[in-house]
């Protein structure tokens, strides 16, 4: 049923009903917005620098001796959204007994809980400042050990804001 | 029979049984970790102390009550062990009073002052007894602040079994098992206090065939199997029941698969066939030649070499050749692997179909594999139930012969590799004119064979299995194929159970190979007969129906009894107390 009483149209003000003095209104706030300073930046020229909180890819902290992780799998049973595979191998080089032969995520899985970084033992999965995750195809979307090896300088602040609040 | 008490209610139990035994017979678990029912009583963990007492006797001689009714017990002024305290009647136990509860939490501190934070890298976390029993009686913490005692933590102590020194905590399950089942006495304790540690003997290794169960009793993790380690964490692994082909005693196994497969085959306890163990050969060569090499999809050998084809252009392709011969030109071999319900059909299609009696199975001797323990000679899983099925064997060295001397035409084998490098089957063979194979490797005999059809192993099939002591024992697939896909559902490990098209860990090979009764139907289909089974479980009941011995068997009966001997399915042995030392605890 159509309604035809006190309709938007029936309660203008006679001046609003004129029009021409709503426009001039308009254009001032457009004016005063001008002079203000821009909230927006060009992305990507221009980036945003998250803090140590953000919860960016999760990514594998790398040491000079080699990776952090052994292998637990532990992020991999966590994981509510099943992201990680990991697969243990034995080493008789280093002093880790265990260290992972694959490690994959699959980013189009994964939803940023950072459940992985809560459990790790080791604290060798964290969550990096990464935010601008693009592939062009499903199988590009699964990262492997390459893509998730993070030298441990880059990560940081992350680690200082876990010492202090995990 | 003795009465005994045990926090308020009241057991009997055969005399001379010790407090851990009578209560596991009621159904009662103390905590434990050195002791176990196959093994001596070595009661050195300390785990099982529990509060024991008896009823105060007046100076008349009468039991004393409290003003209640209840009576007044005399507890012994020190906990008592479980494992090694033999019952009295009128005996009172506790298990739940303050000081027992006390002790095992001095207890598992005391056990976890040295034991290392290993579990993120141990093989036995998520099954373990330690990490159990940490949740369930330790409050969790430690008053011991200093640097923990290091150990060997790779000791190698034969070819299958690796020894981590951190983590053992001195059972000595280990050492009474190699002593007493396996019969190699090389493992002793050496060093004293928190330096004690496990070594063999010098010049000794620990290379008993049934050196692997070790690992399997071993409440921590401290010793790990060398073809296992690290191959994937418990929980990702589904493990269901089976039965082991290695040979004709059928040690009931559990087989541990991800990714579609299988990983590790370990024991299941099954008082009457192999209580709690099973053999490495069997552990360690059972489930390889599954995984590996295998044949998926039938194919037709053209002009062009083979061509895939479907399941049932192969079964007409079988039927129209096997229709040229006379009916006693053609030959039937069935592998000794095959389960009852596989023979069965094949035994239907070679009687009501074909019309043929050259049916045959192909005896498979090792006596150099039999003991005195577990292993047979008799190395085909199913021999016995084959032969009850009235099929008759013959010797490898037959085959040739069998072949020239009934003028064979047509031969047909599934799920055996007849050939074996033997030159003159391979002539023989080479001369038949047409040779139809459903089969689970690549082999000789896949090089050659006209038709070949992908079929499926003990464990990618239900069946059943007749053992040595003719005990029928029913196995349930452990792995998926395009077959059983529908049925296997929440029988998957959580990997595959929840994995998507575009996951690469879902990728396993899901094969396309069938069980013998649905192919051997299948060529009776294109013959003309229709079987009519669904299942395995039809073909069995149809078995149970026709062939006497099998009388009043299902598979719920054989599930629910681990297995029943033929003709006395009526009356089935007593299982007595089923132990679980420590399996993978889901949740
Ligand atoms: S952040 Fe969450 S969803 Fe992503 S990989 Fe880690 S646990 Fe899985
Ligand atoms: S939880 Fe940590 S140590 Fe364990 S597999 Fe994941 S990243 Fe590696
Ligand atoms: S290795 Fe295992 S079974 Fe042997 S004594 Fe140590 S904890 Fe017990
Ligand atoms: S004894 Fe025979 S049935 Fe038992 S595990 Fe060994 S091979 Fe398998
Ligand atoms: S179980 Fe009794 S002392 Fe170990």
């Amino acid at each position: 049923m159509n309604v035809t009483t006190n309709t938007a149209a029936q309660r203008l003000t006679f001046w609003e009903k004129l029009y021409l003095p709503e426009i001039v209104k308009g254009l001032v706030s457009t004016l005063k917005t001008m002079a203000k300073p821009s909230m927006t930046r060009r992305y990507p020229e221009e980036r945003w620098e998250p803090l140590g909180s953000y919860r960016g890819r999760p990514v594998l902290v790398q040491e000079e001796s080699g990776e952090r992780c052994v292998a637990c799998g532990l992020c991999s049973r966590v994981c509510p959204a099943l992201a990680i595979e990991v697969r243990a191998a034995e080493t008789m080089e280093r002093d880790k007994e265990r260290y992972p032969d694959l490690f994959e995520i699959n980013m189009l899985r994964c939803i940023y809980c950072g459940f992985c970084e809560e459990v790790c033992p080791e604290e060798a999965i964290v969550m990096s400042k990464d935010y601008d995750i693009v592939f062009h195809s499903q199988e590009a979307a699964i990262f492997g050990k390459d893509q998730l090896l993070t030298p441990v300088a880059r990560l940081q602040e992350r680690l200082e804001f876990l010492r202090q609040y995990k | 029979m003795p009465v005994i008490t045990i926090d308020g209610v009241k057991i009997e139990a055969q005399p001379g049984k010790t407090i851990i035994e009578a209560c596991l017979e009621n159904g009662i678990t103390i905590p434990h970790f050195c002791w176990h029912p196959s093994l001596s009583v070595a009661g050195n963990c300390r785990m099982c102390l529990v509060n024991v007492g008896s009823q105060k006797k007046s100076p008349e001689g009468t039991l004393e009550v409290d003003g209640e009714g209840n009576p007044v017990i005399m507890w012994m002024p020190k906990l008592q062990i479980a494992c090694a305290t033999p019952i009295s009647d009128g005996m009172f136990v506790s298990t739940k009073d303050d000081k027992t509860l006390t002790a095992q939490n001095s207890v598992m501190e005391f056990i976890l002052i040295n034991h290392p934070l290993d579990c993120p890298i141990c093989d036995e976390a998520g099954q373990c007894k330690l990490q159990e029993y940490a949740y369930k009686f330790s409050k969790g913490e430690s008053r011991f602040d200093d640097i923990k005692n290091h150990k060997d933590k790779r000791v190698a102590w034969g070819p299958q079994v690796m020894f981590d020194g951190e983590r053992c905590i001195s059972c000595s399950r280990c050492i009474r098992f190699a002593t007493e089942i396996a019969n190699q006495p090389v493992l002793s304790f050496v060093q004293r206090g928190d330096h004690v540690t496990i070594e063999t003997f010098e010049g000794t290794q620990f290379d008993s065939p049934y050196s692997m169960n070790v690992i399997d009793i071993c409440p921590v993790g401290a010793l790990t199997s060398i073809d296992f380690r690290f191959k994937a964490r418990v929980w990702d692994m589904s493990f269901n029941d089976s039965v082991c082909p290695g040979c004709s005693r059928g040690c009931n196994i559990k087989v541990g698969v991800r990714d579609n497969e299988i990983l590790r085959l370990e024991p299941r306890a099954n008082p009457i066939v192999n209580k709690y163990w099973m053999c490495d050969a069997g552990r360690t060569t059972q489930y390889k030649w599954v995984n590996a090499n295998r044949v998926s999809g039938s194919y037709i050998r053209s002009d062009k070499g083979l061509v895939l084809a479907d399941a049932d252009t192969a079964y007409t392709a079988i039927a129209k050749a096997i229709k040229q011969y006379k009916s006693d030109e053609v030959m039937i071999v069935v592998g000794g692997m095959l389960s009852n319900e596989d023979v069965y059909t094949v035994k239907k299609l070679a009687s009501e179909v074909i019309h043929t009696n050259r049916l045959v199975v192909v005896e498979r001797t090792d006596t150099g594999f039999a003991d005195s323990f577990l292993r047979t000679a008799d190395r085909n899983a199913n021999s016995h139930g084959i032969a009850s099925l009235g099929i008759t064997s013959i010797k490898p060295n037959e085959i040739a012969d069998y072949i020239s001397k009934n003028h064979i035409k047509a031969l047909l084998v599934l799920g055996d590799e007849i050939i074996r490098g033997d030159e003159a089957i391979l002539s023989a063979v080479k001369s038949l004119s047409f040779f139809a194979l459903a089969t689970f490797n690549e082999c000789q005999s896949t090089e050659i064979a006209n038709v070949i059809i992908g079929s499926a192993t003990y464990a990618e099939s239900e069946g059943t299995y007749t053992n040595i002591t003719d005990r029928v024992q029913h196995f349930t697939p452990a792995i998926v194929t395009k077959e059983n896909m529908r049925i296997m559902g929440m029988k998957m490990s959580r990997l595959d159970k929840f994995g998507a098209q575009n996951d690469r860990w879902t990728q396993g090979d899901k094969r396309d190979c069938k069980q013998h009764w649905r192919i051997a139907q299948g060529i009776a289909e294109a013959l003309g007969t229709n079987f009519g089974y669904k299942n395995s479980e039809s073909v069995f009941d149809d078995i149970v129906k026709h062939v006497t011995g099998y009388n009043h068997m299902s598979y719920d009966a054989l599930d629910s009894h681990l297995g029943l001997t033929l003709n006395h399915a009526q009356h089935p042995e007593s299982l007595g107390v089923i132990y679980e030392s420590h399996t993978l605890k889901p949740n």
